[in-house]
């Protein structure tokens, strides 16, 4: 088997060498092509394909969230279901899937219908239509088997309310009452007239709020001051007693006020109850709603697609810019959105100084040792501990711990109710900063040892100090690797919900901890936070069907959320980087 | 209690006499006896060197034979280093700058350091320049400009960069960096200058334009320059140092030194034979 290619190597050997070719002795054939684990293709294939398989599972997850999210608010089409025993439903159908069909059910059906289920292995197919008129029926779901639909169809007429209570409506507007006549129904008139009793709704909703808010404000501040007064001086102590004078005084003026609002409130309400609609479902049983009640209606069936266009940004538009109502499951997360960017913000606000003082101390001052070993162990160490734990520690802690004692020495005239001595936006904010240091800490001693020694040295050359150096040279060339720092603790904050649980989130927030009472941020407010909106929406309320596509829109939210605030973080990041590039030579 | 004040009158700044010497003649810094260790390791036995004001000293020698540790005791930068000893002293004007009390700070004003790889800070080119003044106090614009401009036309890059004194110094290329930071070295008057292989990171051009400005600050800096490079040595120095394993084998003018050295060893290294 003689290769001319090993000849042919063999005799340039032979004469390069000057000897003849015995070491060649033919067997070894020289091949120009490499072994193939050498090459490292097999290793290839299988680091490709195990990022392939991360970035398909990453991708699938932000499509099914992205599509079920945005599809959520997309107004459907109203079918109405007659069954086999003769009832008839009618409402938007929400999601299909296939059952097996229960041993009771196959008794009830005949052998034509038997026998389809046998070839289908025993499975069937089922629609769920979301029936509302809760107030109607007790629920808002129905499933309907296909064996047991006898007729579908989509008539022109129905209507879908969406109402301030009670949830959607399903079925035809049957007459109105404008002004305490009744008349037929006319849909420009209801639109009109909807919208004045709309407004109507916020002035009572503002009055409520802002008046009635700022009388109880301002009352409570009196009896606060009374009791302030009581402490200080003593029962019996003159000045006490003129404070207490002056105090009921003020408090009584109060009261005529908050009478003059109710009174006012209460005109608005009886002429609200003049303008109403008589609401008809599909087996004829009405409902006779305030038009103020119904927040946006449309004829399903019959709106076209830029009527449909409509509806959908006037729905995400109440998403973002309301507060919830019917149990979060209805209308927006305005008070979600402002507690998590609030929480956020402040986190960074906590979590800058201290993770990047600590960082300098040890990267820069501390003699570099076991103890500072172990310290910067412990620190890696804590950015492992499962969030609960801070969560439990910033209750034990904060809340109950420093927020009882600032209790006793600023607010002792409220007690027993507490002001910082239970769960808020500053402990909160506190306990999520602690959380997030160990991440600050860590990124911030990277940029700092990135700084090269020959800059350092060149400031320290030129008669700096060696804070001089750190605050002009190291910290603005270490900036951008904080940034980075600051970006991975705020993704990580942002989307923290367990320790939130305890230290100072809640379902339904009663006020927002920003608004026009002094001393304006309320930082021991609790506040309401997108994270546990979705997990109070999807699993915790009373009806988790109706809070399903609430799940992901929020979600969805969430992460626009925190990729708008990552994106602003990171833009300023670059700005800074491109201030201090450039060749290094 | 401030002993550096009393040694070394801090001289006022005003912008025409800012870069005016006064005597080139005499000894900048006498190192006596001068021993420095890492740790357990000796770097430097017992140096005795004088070097003179206005002058220019160059430190040769194979590598690791302690050259750049002597330049950097010169201005006590290796007391950065953990486990550092030493022993002698080093006399700038009439006091230790080891002995007690010393502001190190201070101390290192009025001794300028060029580094082996040219290391502006990321700031403009004028914050760089200036940045020792500011370091120092110094906020008055008229003096920072006129400090600004005459360090850089004393390390001859004006020209090259006077339109563009706002933008960042990371932008130039090596061999004007290494022409800032001479600017930067000079910018707060030193009495010397150190410079630690200033040309070992740049190109034959750059090179040949740092050697012409070490010659132009000739007789205006107490220059101390350590090189590899033997036949810069030879350029641009007026006396030379040869070291060799911690010692200083021999000293004196470079005319000497490359011609007809005393020692053997030197003879060896300066022909080529080994290092």
């Amino acid at each position: 088997m003689a290769n001319p290619e090993d000849s042919i190597s063999t005799a340039a050997i032979g004469v390069s060498t000057g000897k003849p070719a015995t070491r060649t002795g033919g067997k070894r054939v020289r091949s120009f092509t490499a072994d193939l684990s050498a090459v490292g293709e097999p290793a290839l294939w299988g680091f490709g394909g195990a990022l392939a398989i991360g970035i398909i599972l990453i991708a699938g997850f932000l499509a099914i969230i992205a599509w079920n999210g945005f599809t959520t608010f997309w107004p459907k089409p109203i079918e109405q279901v007659e069954l086999v025993d003769g009832t008839v439903i009618a409402g938007e159908p929400t999601r299909y899937n296939t059952f097996t069909v229960g041993e009771s059910v196959l008794a009830r059906l005949n052998d034509a219908q038997r026998q389809e289920i046998e070839d289908n292995f025993g499975f069937a197919n089922r629609t769920l239509y979301k029936t509302a008129n809760f107030d109607l029926y007790g629920d808002d779901f129905t499933w309907a088997a296909d064996f047991d639909i006898a007729n579908v169809e989509r008539p022109s007429g129905y209507y879908l309310f969406e109402r301030q209570q009670w949830g959607t409506f399903v079925g035809f507007p049957a007459s109105l009452v404008i002004g305490g006549e009744e008349t037929a129904y006319d849909q420009g008139l209801m639109q009109r007239e909807q919208r004045a009793a709309r407004s109507r709704f916020a002035d009572i909703r503002r009055l409520e709020r802002r008046d009635i808010g700022r009388i109880n404000h301002n009352q409570e501040r009196a009896r606060l001051d009374s009791r302030k007064a009581l402490l200080q001086y003593g029962e019996n102590d003159p000045r006490y007693l003129a404070r207490v004078e002056v105090n009921n005084a003020r408090i009584a003026e109060l009261q005529n006020e908050f009478v003059e609002v109710q009174q006012r409130i209460s005109d608005i309400r009886a002429i609200d109850s003049q303008y109403r609609v008589i609401l008809e479902e599909v087996n004829g049983r009405t409902v006779d709603t305030n038009l103020s009640q119904i927040v946006r209606f449309y004829a399903a069936n019959d709106v076209n697609w830029f009527q449909q266009a409509g509806i959908y940004l006037s729905r995400w538009g109440e998403f973002l810019t309301t507060e919830p109502r019917e149990a979060n499951t209805q209308g927006g997360v305005l008070p979600a959105i402002f507690g998590t960017v609030a929480m956020t913000m402040l986190m960074v606000v906590f979590v800058a100084p201290f993770g990047v003082i600590t960082a300098l101390y040890l990267r820069e001052y501390a003699k570099q040792g076991k103890l500072v070993s172990i310290v910067r162990i412990s620190v890696n160490n804590l950015a492992g501990v499962p969030s609960i734990v801070y969560g439990v520690f910033g209750l034990g802690f904060f809340a109950y711990t420093m927020g009882t004692t600032i209790d006793q020495l600023f607010y002792a005239e409220r007690l027993p109710s507490p002001t910082f001595g239970t769960g808020g936006l500053l402990w909160a904010s506190l306990t999520l900063a602690l959380l997030t240091v160990p991440v600050v800490i860590v990124a911030t001693e990277e940029a700092l040892s990135a700084v090269p020694r020959s800059m350092r040295e060149g400031s320290l050359a030129c008669g700096a100090s060696k804070w001089q150096t750190i605050r002009y040279v190291v910290l603005p060339k270490a900036l951008p690797g904080i940034m980075t720092g600051m970006i991975l603790a705020m993704a990580r904050g942002a989307g923290e919900v367990a320790p939130l649980m305890l230290v100072g989130v809640v379902k339904l927030a009663p006020a927002l901890p920003i608004d026009g009472f002094a001393p304006f941020i309320h930082l021991e407010r609790s506040f309401m936070h997108l994270g546990f909106h979705i997990f109070d929406v999807g699993f915790q309320s009373r009806n988790s069907e109706a809070g399903k596509p609430m799940v992901f829109v929020t979600t969805l939210l969430l992460l626009g959320l925190i990729v708008l605030m990552n994106a602003t973080a990171i833009y300023v990041r670059n700005r800074l980087k491109k201030k201090y590039a450039g060749s290094q030579f | 209690m401030n002993t550096m004040t009393e040694a070394a009158p801090v001289r006022p700044i005003e912008p025409t006499s800012y870069h005016v010497k006064e005597g080139n003649q005499g000894i900048a810094l006498k190192i006596k006896d001068f021993k420095l260790w890492y740790g357990q390791s000796q770097a430097l036995h017992g140096i005795d060197m004088e070097i003179q004001k206005g002058q220019v000293t160059a430190l040769i020698g194979p590598s690791g034979c302690g050259k750049s540790t002597l330049l950097r005791s010169l201005n006590r930068m290796n007391d950065l280093i953990d486990e550092l000893k030493i022993d002698g002293r080093i006399d700038v004007g009439d006091f230790d700058m080891y002995g007690p009390g010393v502001d190190v700070i201070a101390l290192r004003k009025r001794m300028g350091m060029v580094f082996q790889k040219p290391n502006p800070f990321a700031m403009s080119i004028y914050d760089n320049v200036v940045y020792p003044l500011r370091v120092d106090g110094v906020t008055k614009k008229s003096i920072l400009d006129e400090v600004c401009e005459r360090s850089l036309r004393s390390a001859a890059i004006w020209d090259e960069v006077k339109d563009r004194l706002n933008e960042s110094a990371l932008g130039m290329s090596g061999g004007q960096q290494q022409r800032l930071c001479i600017a930067r070295g000079i910018a707060s008057d030193p009495e010397v200058l150190l410079m630690d292989e200033p040309c070992s990171a740049l190109d034959p051009i750059a090179t040949a334009k740092i050697e012409e400005l070490i010659s132009q600050l000739r007789g205006q800096y107490t220059i101390v320059i350590v090189t590899h490079n033997m036949q810069q040595a030879a350029r641009v120095s007026d006396n030379t140092g040869f070291m060799y394993l911690g010692r200083l084998i021999e000293y004196g003018a470079t005319d000497t030194i490359f011609t007809k050295p005393h020692k053997e060893q030197t003879h060896d290294y300066v022909t080529g034979r080994f290092g």
